[in-house]
């Protein structure tokens, strides 16, 4: 991957450069890290999911459970409106047919997000294998990003929070929303939500490879990205909406 | 796009810390002219509780380095995914949490607080990160998610 | 220059004025750290209505202080002589509002303990962004061209330092309008109008804050305005605010044209609750329709106080259309499936509920208070009360009768 590389080389050039500026902590620095560096997320991979909603029961909350044990999402809220939901479930019913059904809604990790778009300070950002994250650390809880999402898909904490999983750091005045699970992901599982579906109606992949699950799958089906008008090449399809 | 933003942090991290040094340093000098070595908070008891293992790095470079290493490593594990590196935020709690509390904080004799409190650096790192070691993801809530 | 020295009371009156803005300002920064502490559980806002009052006051705040430059643009650039001598308190308005406003906005961060952050750490395809470098853009040059208005030996660059600053302000409104206009998921913002609408809006929102800010001084001073000065402003102002009433309605007609607006027009201007309350009540009645009626029937402009009121009723307005604008427009349902009704226990297909709490409208408030206290010090230390030259006004050609 000549992309990755060259980005290691920038990457690198960019740590030279720090060097020249503040010499004495880049050395401790570099002596510190050592010679192996572990692969990182690579852009030859695209992670995406796929929901079967028409095998979507309406009262089940198995994934929303399930995201809320991994992610640590237990804390109480005076107003249930300033609680986090990274994922949730939606009742639809079509206007003129009358037909009903239900799927769970969440990032939607879009290949052109708004929300990296409009953050000022560039903690809204997207891996190279395409999960789009907030990165707590730069993130100044403006909320403009949550603005911008079409899908409603992130949530601001507007309260101190202890009780944390070590695994997902979250804490007051940051956005978060779905990370696809990253810490499960890069240990190579499945997030919490698409192992806890009863129905196995989630498919996650890498919609890169052509012969994983996922990739098959929309080859064969039907499949909507939801708010596709607005051209973002959501990661996450739809089948039977 | 995202590439960018990522080198302009290491540069701008980088900056900001030297200039943080050279604050710290003159404030050193300032203080240390002024108040001659008297300072109101008792030196820290660093508690090593895994003393059989070994740090990421020499104990030297430890105290000197660890922020810096802590900062450029965050970067790395959320931006580009590189995970099981040697510096981890979680690692050092798991060494380094007290054996009696399990956490890293709590009073000055767990080990992340007793320097700081004496350095008076405030972090705001446990704002998000569990301070205390081998704390498992919670058992899922009577109704999911965040709720009154 | 025939100032008189102040006398007792009135430097009694100038610190009474001083710790009252004080006072707000410091009520304001409390609540901030209230906020801050405990997150903003303690406000209204909430993951539906992410922008709240505090947003209302701040974008009324940045988008006056834009406007407010106008009338020193109108003196230096332009050339009109009878503005001329109002560009320095116009300046100075210009800076006090811009820091106020945000002042508040920063405040209202969830981590305005990172602030640093923010400043060094640019994402360049942002239009929040953009509008960082445009308010501290913005500080510098109006900066510069008061100097140059002050600075005797700088006075020959103060039409080139005027006609930059004039036109970094029509670029911050463009900007500040932007921040909406760019949020294609939005029924209520996705708009190319938005923009020139709020440049419109800043001519007339920044005139009223101006005329407020002259009469008091006036008054104060124990002067009145040239009658012919006062119609020439008072004019304008209506001309201002009839053009945001045409641009209000476009913005408004043209949502009506397209089908799927149709459902969020109906929301703010018919069966929203609070927003069409607010909007025909309070934009409409109260800030377009009274003021145009004072300003142009001349039983009701011979009335002393008639313009103060008149601009007075154009700030409130203003104050309930960005209100109807920036809440009722989050409060309105997103369409994440269009054609299909949504619920969720995350208020899909629900319209959003906010209840403003006392702290947030006490840091919106402290944004004045900020406004209010660097007008109330710079206008005393540098002497900013506009002079009118009668006869160098005749010399250049105005009818003074
Ligand atoms: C607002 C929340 C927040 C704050 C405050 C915060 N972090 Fe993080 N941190 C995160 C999140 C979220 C991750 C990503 C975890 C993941 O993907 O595995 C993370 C990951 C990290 C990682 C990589 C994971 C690991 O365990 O090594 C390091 C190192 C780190 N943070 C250091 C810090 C330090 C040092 C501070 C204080 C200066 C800090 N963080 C403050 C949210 C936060
Ligand atoms: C494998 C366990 C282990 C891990 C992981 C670890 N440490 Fe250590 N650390 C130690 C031990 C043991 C010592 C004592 C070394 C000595 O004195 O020779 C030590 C010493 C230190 C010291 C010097 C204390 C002093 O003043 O004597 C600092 C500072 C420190 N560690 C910080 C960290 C930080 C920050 C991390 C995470 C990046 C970390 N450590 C990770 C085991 C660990
Ligand atoms: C030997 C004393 C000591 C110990 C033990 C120690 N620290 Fe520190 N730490 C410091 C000092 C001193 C500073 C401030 C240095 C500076 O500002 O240049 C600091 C600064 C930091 C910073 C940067 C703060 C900022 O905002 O810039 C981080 C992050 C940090 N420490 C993390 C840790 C963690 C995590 C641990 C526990 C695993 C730890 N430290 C243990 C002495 C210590």
């Amino acid at each position: 991957m000549s992309e990755t590389s060259s980005s290691r080389r920038r990457f690198v050039g960019a740590s030279v450069a720090g060097l020249g500026i503040a010499v004495a902590p880049g050395i401790h620095l570099i002596a510190a890290q050592g010679p192996a560096e572990p692969a990182g997320a690579s852009n030859a991979k695209r992670w995406g999911l796929l929901v079967d909603a028409s095998k979507c029961a309406s009262g089940c909350d198995a994934c929303v459970k399930a995201c809320a044990t991994e992610n640590g999402i237990n804390e109480t809220v005076a107003d249930a409106r300033q609680g986090s939901q990274w994922i949730r479930k939606i009742d639809l019913q079509d206007k003129r047919t009358g037909r009903q059904l239900s799927l769970p809604m969440m990032c939607q990790h879009c290949a052109n997000p708004p929300c990296v778009d409009v953050c000022p300070t560039g903690a809204s950002m997207k891996r190279a294998d395409g999960i789009v994250l907030v990165d707590r650390h730069v993130c100044i809880g403006c909320r403009y990003c949550m603005m911008a999402c079409p899908y409603k898909a992130r949530s601001f904490v507007h309260q101190p929070l202890t009780e944390q999983n070590p695994e997902v750091p979250r804490g007051l005045g940051c956005v978060e929303s779905c990370t696809f699970c990253v810490q499960r992901v890069d240990r190579g599982q499945t997030p919490a939500c698409v192992e806890a579906c009863p129905e196995g109606a989630m498919v996650f992949g890498d919609l890169k490879d052509p012969n994983s699950a996922i990739s098959r799958r929309l080859a064969q089906v039907a499949t909507t990205q939801v708010r596709a008008d607005l051209g973002l090449d959501t990661g996450v399809r739809y089948q039977g909406l | 796009m995202t590439k960018l933003p990522f080198k302009l942090l290491c540069v701008t991290s980088r900056l900001r810390a030297f200039a943080s040094k050279l604050l710290v340093l003159a404030v050193v000098l300032v203080s240390g002219l002024a108040l001659a070595g008297e300072s109101r908070v008792a030196k820290p008891a660093v508690i090593i509780e895994k003393a059989d293992s070994q740090c990421v790095a020499p104990p030297e470079e430890m105290r000197r380095n660890h922020m810096e290493m802590l900062k450029h490593q965050r970067d790395k594990t959320l931006r580009l995914g590189q995970r099981g590196a040697k510096v981890s935020l979680n690692g050092c709690i798991e060494c380094h949490a007290s054996k009696k509390t399990g956490s890293v904080l709590g009073s000055g004799e767990n080990f992340c607080q007793g320097c700081h409190a004496y350095a008076a650096v405030h972090l705001d790192c446990w704002d998000c990160h569990q301070p205390k070691a081998h704390t498992k993801a919670t058992p899922a809530p009577a109704a999911a998610g965040a709720k009154p | 220059m025939q100032l008189v020295p102040y006398s007792r009371g009135e430097e009694r009156f100038f610190y009474t004025l001083a710790a009252l803005g004080g006072l707000v300002t410091l009520i304001g920064l409390a609540s901030a750290l209230y906020m801050e502490i405990h997150g903003h559980a303690v406000t209204g806002m909430n993951n539906q209505i992410v922008w709240g009052l505090p947003h209302v006051f701040a974008i009324f705040l940045i988008v006056a202080a834009s406007g407010v430059l106008n009338v020193a643009s109108i003196g230096s650039v332009f050339g009109k002589v009878l503005y001329k001598s109002r560009a320095p308190l116009s300046g100075l308005l210009c800076l006090a509002m811009l820091a106020g406003g945000l002042t508040v906005l920063m405040l209202d961060l969830g981590r305005p303990d990172r602030i640093i952050v923010a400043a060094t750490h640019y994402n360049f395809s942002s239009v929040f962004a953009w509008n960082v470098f445009l308010y501290s853009g913005m500080f510098s040059i109006v900066a510069v061209y008061l100097w140059t208005l002050m600075e005797r030996r700088m006075n020959a660059y103060s039409k080139p330092a005027g006609f930059a600053a004039f036109i970094w302000r029509l670029i911050l409104t463009t900007g500040t309008g932007s921040i909406f206009g760019f949020l294609v998921a939005r029924q209520a913002y996705q708009s190319a109008i938005l923009a020139p609408m709020f440049i419109i809006m800043s001519f007339a929102w920044g005139l009223a804050a101006f005329m407020v800010v002259q009469k008091a001084m006036f008054a104060w001073n124990g002067l009145t305005l040239h009658p012919a000065l006062r119609n020439r402003m008072k004019n304008l102002l209506g001309i201002f605010v009839a053009a945001t009433l045409y641009f209000v309605a476009v913005y408004h007609l043209t949502n009506l044209y397209f089908a799927k607006q149709v459902a969020f027009e109906r929301f703010i201007l018919v069966d929203g609750g609070i927003f069409p309350a607010l909007f025909w009540g309070g934009w409409f009645l109260v800030g377009t329709v009274l003021p145009l009626a004072i300003l142009y029937t001349p039983g009701l402009l011979a009335m002393r106080g008639a313009v103060m009121v008149a601009s007075i009723l154009v700030i409130l307005g203003a104050f309930c259309q960005l209100y109807v604008f920036i809440i009722g427009g989050q409060a309105f349902p997103l369409e994440i499936f269009p054609g299909l009704a949504a619920a969720s226990s995350f208020g899909d297909g629900m319209v959003g509920q906010y209840s403003p709490s006392l702290p947030e409208f006490l840091l919106g408030l402290g944004g004045i208070g900020i406004a209010f206290t660097i007008t109330t010090i710079g206008v005393r230390v540098f002497h900013f009360l506009p002079q009118d030259d009668l006869a160098k006004l005749e010399a250049a050609g105005h009818v003074l009768e």
